[in-house]
């Protein structure tokens, strides 16, 4: 008997890991076809994606023997199987259960991950709700009851158990009678191995008996003609023998029997006699050196050509690599032209074509790393049904976009402001349904979130229904918590952004969902941290509009290069409104320090950059330029630098990683020419400044 | 055994493909792989192979589909084909038996059971 190999543990263990990836998609695929049968579409073909999903799952499952997670893929795809076949009529109810079904799954793939098994009562009454549904005796449910051995976790080594308990069993001698039909043939098996496969359980002598077999004029190729008859000396009980005809039991006439002296007196028909044991030395056992050749060969032929898993750390590698390539490419432009306008002329063709691959290669690179935000927004259905459930209001979640493409990085690091962000519109923003029903509005609210490229960046709006944010409320809080002063008089859109100071929270009461002492700064400041930026729009009554701003990577940016005191610094290009040489009577000054530039009617405080980076200590004449800035909460202010040198893509070196946190300034980079430029942080520029300009605005308010 | 065969493997979850990827390779086969029938049918046809290992549940073009389709096809007529089925339910395995399947394997399949299932159906 062959003793076929064990998997590694490495190679299942690899297996698995992909195993919980596919499933996190298969469970995406799952939670999309049930909220599009929620939404009342009708492709039957969506029925059968959600099935093959929670079957796929318990599929996979089994064979690692997750029996737990297994066990409820099983309930849920018996209730997908009444569904499919009309035997369960699928209604808004149903699908709520589905729904919730498809997030206890969700919670067993986790925790099977983690290595443990679900817990917890929740899961307990959805698989309860699950049990009464599905109709007694789904075929499906079978396989767990009648063949208990098969789901044994894998891999399942019965073999050993099995041998023991043979070895106690006297041999006895079976007389097999074997008749294929034509049916046998028609389904590509072969009497031969069958009765070679009878040699693995003892001592085989065959005879053929042909005498139906027709002339050669008659015969009909498709028809079977042939009977074995077999003496079968083992210590194998009837049902093992059997189990060697499995494929082919309603394929041919098969008679098995103890063999007694009258049965032996018939064998004299036998007319050839076919010696198996041949047969047997032909079809030795597997050598177990082939085994790891084996799955380097057949890994080799068989990979899909489709998708490839690589570590993201060779991505950012090679990224980082396409990004230097392009700083190579500009250092080289700078040092030809140089040179002198007769080579110059003759590099140019070659120098710009390399232009184009380098940015067509960082590009190529870049893309691998760029996902769909489909993967942030599947978890967010979910997250709006915990919510919903949580508060007793009724959303109705409309997802645009999902299929638009950021960076992986940019997407990891979305999960937490976009909860959080969720958990307050359906909180604080969207009313309870009776309320909703008084003020006229549809009981059921409406939470939209859209996601799209628009010159450049991501942007992604959540937009709700509600009752939009309560300006007086919020005003009143962060008087009250000391964060503004007491007649500070602020717009309507100052108001509102006023929820992202650090320190506001407006719940009365820390609230289950909202309030975990995280506030919309920390969802601000996650999202500066991406290089975004976001704004509030709110109507009284109509609702609140979140608008996200996000750069497409991380590795690179557009920025202006400027210089202050001799020195060189990128102001990225998001934040720049304008460059302007001012008119000295533009500018006003507020007392020893403060001054302000009008513009076109509007005062924004004038800051000197030298100043605030602690270049200089006295303050610049105003004979350079202005920059006219704008930070992530719309605060605008002018930065007085001493040139600006021009428009740079600049490849994004952090400087927290390899130094340390410098304040105003977000990051480094390496110029065409090989020198460092500091990377202009504004927003911590413009905040600083405000901290001792504040009485200055509301002085200009005031006047 | 006389030697590594050819096996393709259809299935639609590629976890189900790796596994039976190492336990065909630990057997000393080769194999090829396929996402579903239709792209089951295109590897078919870019080389002979010795056994085909097919999926029941899967998207366009199921495996009782498929089986059908090999069937019919004079070159793929005496080609073996196991149906891999989580179901010992008898309604499954007499539909892909109806098709023209020659055996079926019961997941989550042991290398023993998957040994022996092949050593049925191939030379």
């Amino acid at each position: 008997m062959s003793e076929p190999a064990t998997l590694a543990p490495e190679v299942l263990a690899r297996i698995k890991l992909s195993f919980f990836e596919e499933c996190e998609e298969m469970l995406g695929e799952l939670e999309a076809g049930l909220l599009a049968l929620k939404r009342g579409e009708t492709d039957p073909e969506i029925i059968n994606i959600v099935f093959r999903a929670a079957h796929s799952i318990k599929g996979g499952g089994a064979s690692f023997g997750l029996d737990s997670m297994v066990h409820f893929a099983h309930k849920m795809e018996s209730v997908l199987a009444a569904v499919r076949s009309n035997q369960l009529t699928l209604n808004a109810a149903l699908l709520g259960l589905l729904l919730r079904a498809a997030d206890v799954l969700t919670d067993h793939v986790r925790a099977a991950r983690g290595g443990c098994q679900l817990e917890g009562s929740a899961a307990q009454e959805i698989e309860t709700a699950l049990s009464a549904l599905a109709p007694n005796g789904t075929s499906i449910g079978e396989a767990s009851d009648h063949e208990p051995s098969e789901q044994v976790g894998f891999p399942t080594l019965a073999a050993d158990a099995e041998a023991s308990s043979l070895a106690a069993t006297r041999e006895r001698r079976w007389i097999i009678r074997f008749r294929p039909h034509a049916s046998l043939y028609a389904s590509a098996n072969e009497p031969l191995f069958l009765l070679r496969e009878l040699q693995y359980l003892g001592e085989v002598r065959t005879t053929l008996d042909d005498s139906e077999l027709p002339s050669i004029e008659d015969l009909a190729p498709e028809e079977a003609y042939l009977l074995w008859t077999i003496s079968l000396t083992s210590t194998a009980d009837e049902q093992d023998i059997r189990r060697v005809f499995e494929f082919v039991e309603a394929e041919c006439d098969l008679k098995i029997e103890l063999f007694d002296e009258s049965s032996a007196a018939r064998e004299a028909v036998s007319r050839k006699i076919v010696d198996a044991v041949a047969v047997n030395e032909q079809t030795g056992g597997v050598r177990p050196s082939t085994y790891r050749d084996g799955i380097a060969a057949g890994g080799a032929a068989s990979r899909l050509g489709e998708t490839i898993r690589v570590d993201v750390e060779r991505v950012d590698r090679l990224i980082n690599l396409a990004s230097e390539l392009v700083v190579s490419h500009t250092i080289l432009a700078q040092r030809l032209a140089g040179i002198g306008s007769a080579s110059a002329s003759e590099t140019e063709l070659p120098l710009d074509e390399l232009h184009q691959l380098t940015r067509e290669l960082q590009h190529g690179v870049m893309a691998i790393r760029a996902q769909p935000l489909k993967v942030v927004f599947q978890r967010l259905s979910r997250l709006v049904r915990e919510v919903e459930a949580a508060t007793g209001k009724q959303v109705n979640l409309v997802v645009e976009g999902e299929s638009t493409e950021v960076d992986r990085t940019v997407i990891e690091r979305l999960i937490d402001p976009l909860t959080h962000m969720i958990r307050n519109a359906i909180d604080h923003g969207i009313e309870a349904p009776e309320e909703r029903l008084a003020s006229g509005k549809p009981v059921q609210g409406t939470l939209r979130i859209s996601a799209a490229h628009r010159a450049g960046r991501i942007i992604i709006e959540i937009a709700d229904d509600g009752c939009g944010i309560n300006r007086a409320r919020v005003h009143a809080a962060a008087r009250s918590r000391g964060l503004i002063s007491g007649d500070a008089g602020l717009s309507e859109h100052e108001i509102d952004q006023l929820i992202f100071l650090p320190g506001f929270s407006t719940a009365k009461a820390v609230s289950e969902l909202s309030g975990r002492g995280v506030g919309m700064d920390v969802v601000r400041s996650g999202v500066q941290a991406l290089g975004g930026r976001i704004s509030v729009l709110s109507y009284p009554g109509k609702g609140t509009t979140f608008v996200l701003s996000l750069p497409l990577t991380l590795a690179v940016m557009d920025g202006m290069l400027i210089s202050v005191c001799d020195r060189h610094l990128i102001v990225p290009l998001n934040t720049l409104l304008e460059t302007i040489h001012p008119k000295l009577d533009a500018i006003r000054s507020l007392g020893a320090q403060a001054r302000i530039l009008s513009i076109r009617g509007e005062h924004v405080p004038l800051i000197d950059l030298g100043q605030a980076l602690g270049y200089r200590t006295e303050t610049a004449e105003i004979k350079c330029v202005i920059l006219l800035v704008e930070d992530d909460a719309g605060r605008r202010a002018a930065l007085l630098v001493d040139d600006v040198l021009g428009q740079h893509q600049v490849v994004i070196k952090s400087i927290q990683a390899n130094y340390r946190l410098v304040e105003g300034i977000a990051a480094a980079t390496i110029l065409g020419d090989g020198r460092v430029a500091l990377i202009l942080d504004v927003n911590s520029i413009l905040l600083s400044h405000a901290r001792w300009s504040a009485p200055v605005e509301q002085r200009l308010a005031a006047g | 055994m006389s030697g590594s065969k050819l096996i393709l493997t259809v299935d639609d979850s590629a976890t189900i493909r790796e596994l039976l990827l190492s336990e065909l390779a630990g057997l000393g086969h080769r194999v090829t792989q396929a996402e579903d029938g239709i792209n089951g049918l295109e590897k078919l046809a870019l080389e002979p192979h010795d056994l085909i290992i097919t999926d029941i549940t899967m998207p366009r073009m199921d495996g009782i589909g498929f089986i059908q389709n090999v069937r019919r096809d004079e070159r793929y007529k005496s080609i073996p084909i196991l149906v891999l089925t989580t179901e010992s339910d008898p309604t499954v395995k007499d539909r892909a038996k109806q098709a023209g399947a020659t055996g079926w394997i019961v997941k989550p399949f042991d290398p023993r059971k998957l040994a022996e299932a092949i050593r049925k159906v191939t030379a």
